[in-house]
């Protein structure tokens, strides 16, 4: 057991790297691409992506952690990127709104979001859209109950909340007969 | 080709929305760009003693700390005047740091700019501010002895009270009385895209806003005032807002602020509300209690109606929403009185907030009216239907359309309204209470005042461009515009490109009131019109066509094939003419002159609310299990974005029933809950599956396209028809919204 005297006197300084509070180069690798950037540690990864990357898609709600509009992914996880900061993020895979489909083709999430007519000023729906294709990765997408819940953490101020549900079912009944028909 | 108007069309907007492509107010990319935050009063009324910025001067990237010892003076302040006026329209009548005084919590005391938006924040807590603090008067109860009834309200343009027949006769006489107060927490809009303006001045005199607004014109005029500059130096570009709701329909005192902070530091600025500040910077649904007292007969026809309502305004402005206003037309009731009464208080003046008075006002009379059907023994659509109004009981006009009655045949007949047991707490599923009630919804059809413009051309190639000065910010108006101008052009709508989102662009009023699509959908009808109208008429002249010669009134056209109406094998493209004649485009600037509000009708849109409640027995907790709501709004341009926003309506007086209030802390005079994790908004666990429809009916009266808005009537009653359905589950009257479990314990 250590004692306080030995912890006192321990020569192992801390190794961690001393970075900041100025400016320091931070790398991040969003959407498959390394980005650089000088920034102060203290710049979240929200505004990293919009501010200094013009990544605008994900969107500025409320800055708390509140209404999801930031919502990101994080190693394939999903993140609030104005609770976390830029800094933390890297040697991590950050996916953003603007990776989601591949060149012009809509992801099948954002064509359903599309169709069922799932947003009306849009500016929730990146948010929505990125918790949408996780959630079905993570299966919590079984019935309606289980959607309203896992989606619960994005607000839609126009309310669109039914036809967001709509959409969510479309791509999971899509990809249960892609998955049957294999 | 089939018309593209009542189509199913998806948003020409979506495919850039879902990918996250649109550009907001504070994403439009601007070189040499600076960041301004807003500091504000802690107190809600006294003075500035001291305000040391000496610190936050000092901190690294601060490019200017702005008081009211050193922004200047503005030049005007024009008077509140809503923005469906098509003026200048400030949200109040009061601009801050002009001196030290302070009238309520959260006004701007200090702006500060620096080159990163991390930076401005910090240095805005490096203001040390001493203040002199006077008492205050926040809540409505600490007022009521000072209430006012006041000349008129709404920016002048609604009397403050009015009245018809013999009110008290008519009660004193009357069989029945219901006599009932409700009260209503504030509430804020909190659109998920806070208020930004991004200023840039081009030169000393010529001026760019990034604004998200409902109004790009109604910003320019209310800055160039504020600035003392013509409109000419002032250009605002709203490409995308994201949500208002109200919130950005008056023009607050941000966009004024980013622009004279940028012209201090002579670099582009960038103002974003926090969400904080979205609770203090541009108004709210005041708190207010309505008292109502219905007198009727034995047979339910109502014969009195009295409707008073007390609701807190700010130091500055008359302010109330217009919260009597539909309610006192619903019904037959040939004795009518209605009071408006107003209390100064500390706060920011109040605001439209979606249904600006309806929701609140048809919530009161159509809890009231659900009482009254309860004490004579009539099921409520029955009590609707005996004193359903063939003509507007305040002036005695026909309506130029209703559909009430058809609404609410359908709105039964979708719900299974007539299987319902009348009696409270007459059904229960386990723990849960279940209920269903009905409300009517109304909302007025508003003109705006002035002249509407649209511009449209068309191309050699045979596409064509419409645009208007309106701004897209959720209600699918590019979209139903694309539709309603291939229409008119005999366009299929991929060959038709609406553009608006600029005050450059031919004068729009600010899309308020649900007049925001029957203004800029008739300009733009006409002006598509009128450009058909006139290639036409070059075709029949001109030696080379194949219609030379022939009646304009009988050629059509399909798919951008001017022909004869009963020779469709004869005519030519606009392409071919334009082609031939070596003219690369042509023109035409449509305008419509709205009728007057009172040109011999009524003018209204109704609907008719149903929605069952499941209540906990024990816990009070109230869930909405399924909502009906059918409309009657005219036209509907596009299904798709039509239902959406009725749908998002319902939805809104979902949260306006159960969770939406803002709470006052009188001891300090501040909002307690200002922020989205502690001002409830329904969440995706809360929105139930919603029944929408609509009831096409025919209106010549209110504009040439015969559409009277879907963006408000979604609201009203659907609060009512909640709380109603909350007696039927429970047996308990609701006076109070929002309607809290702890009330239902």
């Amino acid at each position: 057991m250590k004692s306080y005297q030995a912890t006192r006197t321990a020569p192992a300084p801390d190794s961690a790297v001393v970075r900041g509070p100025g400016e320091v180069e931070v790398r991040l690798r969003v959407n498959g691409e390394v980005r650089r950037m000088f920034v102060e540690p203290r710049v979240s990864l929200l505004d990293a992506l919009r501010d200094r990357l013009d990544l605008h898609g994900t969107k500025k709600g409320c800055n708390q952690g509140a209404c999801g509009a930031c919502t990101v992914w994080v190693d394939r996880r999903r993140v609030l990127a104005c609770l976390t900061l830029a800094i933390s993020c890297e040697n991590r895979e950050v996916t953003t709104i603007e990776g989601l489909s591949e060149g012009d083709t809509l992801h099948p999430m954002q064509q359903a979001f599309l169709d069922a007519d799932a947003f009306q000023c849009g500016y929730c729906t990146p948010g929505q859209i990125m918790s949408a294709v996780a959630l079905l990765d993570e299966g919590h997408a079984g019935d309606d109950d289980e959607i309203r819940e896992w989606m619960s953490g994005n607000l839609c101020r126009c309310a669109a909340y039914p036809h967001i549900r709509s959409a969510i079912r479309r791509v999971r009944d899509e990809q249960e007969a892609g998955r049957a028909a294999r | 080709m089939s018309p593209a108007i009542g189509a199913t069309l998806n948003r020409v907007d979506g495919r850039f929305k879902v990918r996250g492509e649109s550009r907001y107010s504070a994403e439009v990319p601007v070189t040499n760009l600076t960041h301004a935050v807003l500091v504000n009063a802690k107190i809600a009324n006294g003075r500035i003693t001291d305000i040391d910025t000496s610190e936050a001067e000092r901190a690294e990237g601060v490019l200017a700390v702005l008081t009211h010892r050193n922004l200047g003076r503005v030049a005007t302040v024009p008077r509140l005047l809503p923005s469906l006026a098509g003026l200048a329209a400030p949200g109040q009548t009061f601009f801050p740091l002009q001196d030290e005084n302070v009238h309520y919590a959260g006004q701007p005391i200090a702006v500060v700019v620096a080159d990163t938006i991390e930076r401005a924040d910090h240095a805005g807590t490096l203001i040390r501010v001493a203040y002199e603090p006077a008492p205050a008067t926040t809540l409505l109860d600490q007022g009521r002895d000072r209430a006012y009834v006041p000349e008129r309200i709404f920016g002048g343009l609604l009397p403050g009270q009015a009245s018809r027949g013999d009110v008290e006769k008519a009660l004193a006489e009357a069989d029945v009385r219901v006599e009932a107060s409700y009260r209503f927490a504030p509430n804020h809009h909190n659109p998920i895209e806070p208020g930004a303006s991004t200023a840039v001045w081009e030169d000393a005199d010529r001026l760019t806003i990034y604004d998200s607004t409902q109004g790009p014109s109604a910003v320019q005029f209310t800055v160039a005032e504020l600035l003392g500059l013509p409109p000419i130096s002032i250009r605002v570009v709203s490409h995308a807002v994201g949500g208002s709701f109200g919130s950005k329909a008056m023009v607050w005192h941000h966009p004024a602020l980013a622009a004279l902070a940028a012209r201090h530091v002579g670099r582009p600025v960038r103002l974003v509300l926090t969400r904080e500040q979205m609770f203090t910077s541009c108004g709210h649904r005041e708190e207010q209690e309505q008292r109502i007292t219905i007198g009727a007969r034995a047979d339910g026809r109502i014969t009195a109606l009295r409707h008073h309502k007390i609701s807190l305004t700010s130091p500055f402005d008359d302010w109330a929403e217009p919260s009597l206003q539909s309610a006192s037309v619903a019904y037959t009731s040939p004795n009518y009185e209605g009071v408006y009464h107003l209390v100064r208080g500390n706060t920011i003046t109040p605001t439209f907030m979606r249904a600006p008075g309806e929701a609140s006002g048809m919530f009161a009379l159509e809890c009231a009216m659900d009482e009254l059907a309860e004490r004579i023994g009539v099921d409520p659509l029955d009590l609707r239907m005996r004193n359903y109004s063939e003509t507007d009981p305040e002036s005695d006009h026909p309506w130029s359309s209703s559909g009430l009655r058809e609404c609410y045949e359908r709105a039964a007949e979708l719900f299974g309204w007539h299987e319902r047991d009348p009696r409270p707490r007459s059904r229960r599923e386990g723990q849960w209470l279940i209920g269903t009630g009905l409300a009517s919804a109304l909302y007025p059809v508003t003109q705006p005042v002035n002249p509407q413009r649209a511009r449209a051309r068309i191309y050699n190639d045979g596409t064509a461009v419409v645009e208007a000065g309106v701004s897209e910010f959720g209600t699918g108006v590019f979209t139903a515009m694309t539709q309603v101008a291939a229409d008119a052009l005999g366009l299929p709508v991929e060959r038709v490109r609406f553009v608006g989102g600029s005050s450059d662009l031919p004068n729009i009023t600010a899309a308020v009131g649900s007049a925001g699509t029957s203004a800029v959908g008739s300009a733009v009808h006409l002006a598509a019109c009128q450009l058909r109208d006139e290639l036409i008429r070059r075709a029949v002249a001109d030696d080379h066509s194949p219609l030379r010669g022939a009646d304009p009134a009988r050629v059509e056209v399909r798919d951008g094939k001017m022909v004869l109406c009963d020779r469709p094998d004869v005519g030519e493209t606009y392409a071919d003419l334009l082609h031939r004649t070596m003219t690369p485009d042509v023109e035409v600037l449509g305008t419509w002159n709205p009728p007057p509000q009172d040109a011999g009708y009524g003018v209204h849109t109704f609907g008719a609310q149903m929605a069952e409640v499941a209540v906990d027995a024990d816990l009070g907790v109230v869930r909405v299990r399924r909502m009906v709501g059918v409309f009657a709004p005219g036209r509907v341009l596009n299904r798709k974005t039509a239902h959406s926003q009725l749908m998002g309506g319902m939805l809104w007086g979902l949260g306006q029933a159960l969770m939406e209030a803002t709470r006052m802390d009188p001891r300090l005079g501040r909002w307690a809950n200002a922020s989205l994790a502690d001002y409830l908004v329904p969440v995706n666990a809360d929105a139930p599956d919603v029944v929408v429809d609509t009831v096409e009916v025919r209106d010549d009266v209110v504009n040439p396209i015969g559409i009277k808005g879907v963006g408000e009537i979604g609201v009203v009653g659907a609060a009512a028809a909640i709380a109603n359905a909350v007696h039927h589950a429970t047996g308990r009257r609701q006076y109070e919204l929002p309607i809290t479990l702890e009330k239902l314990l």
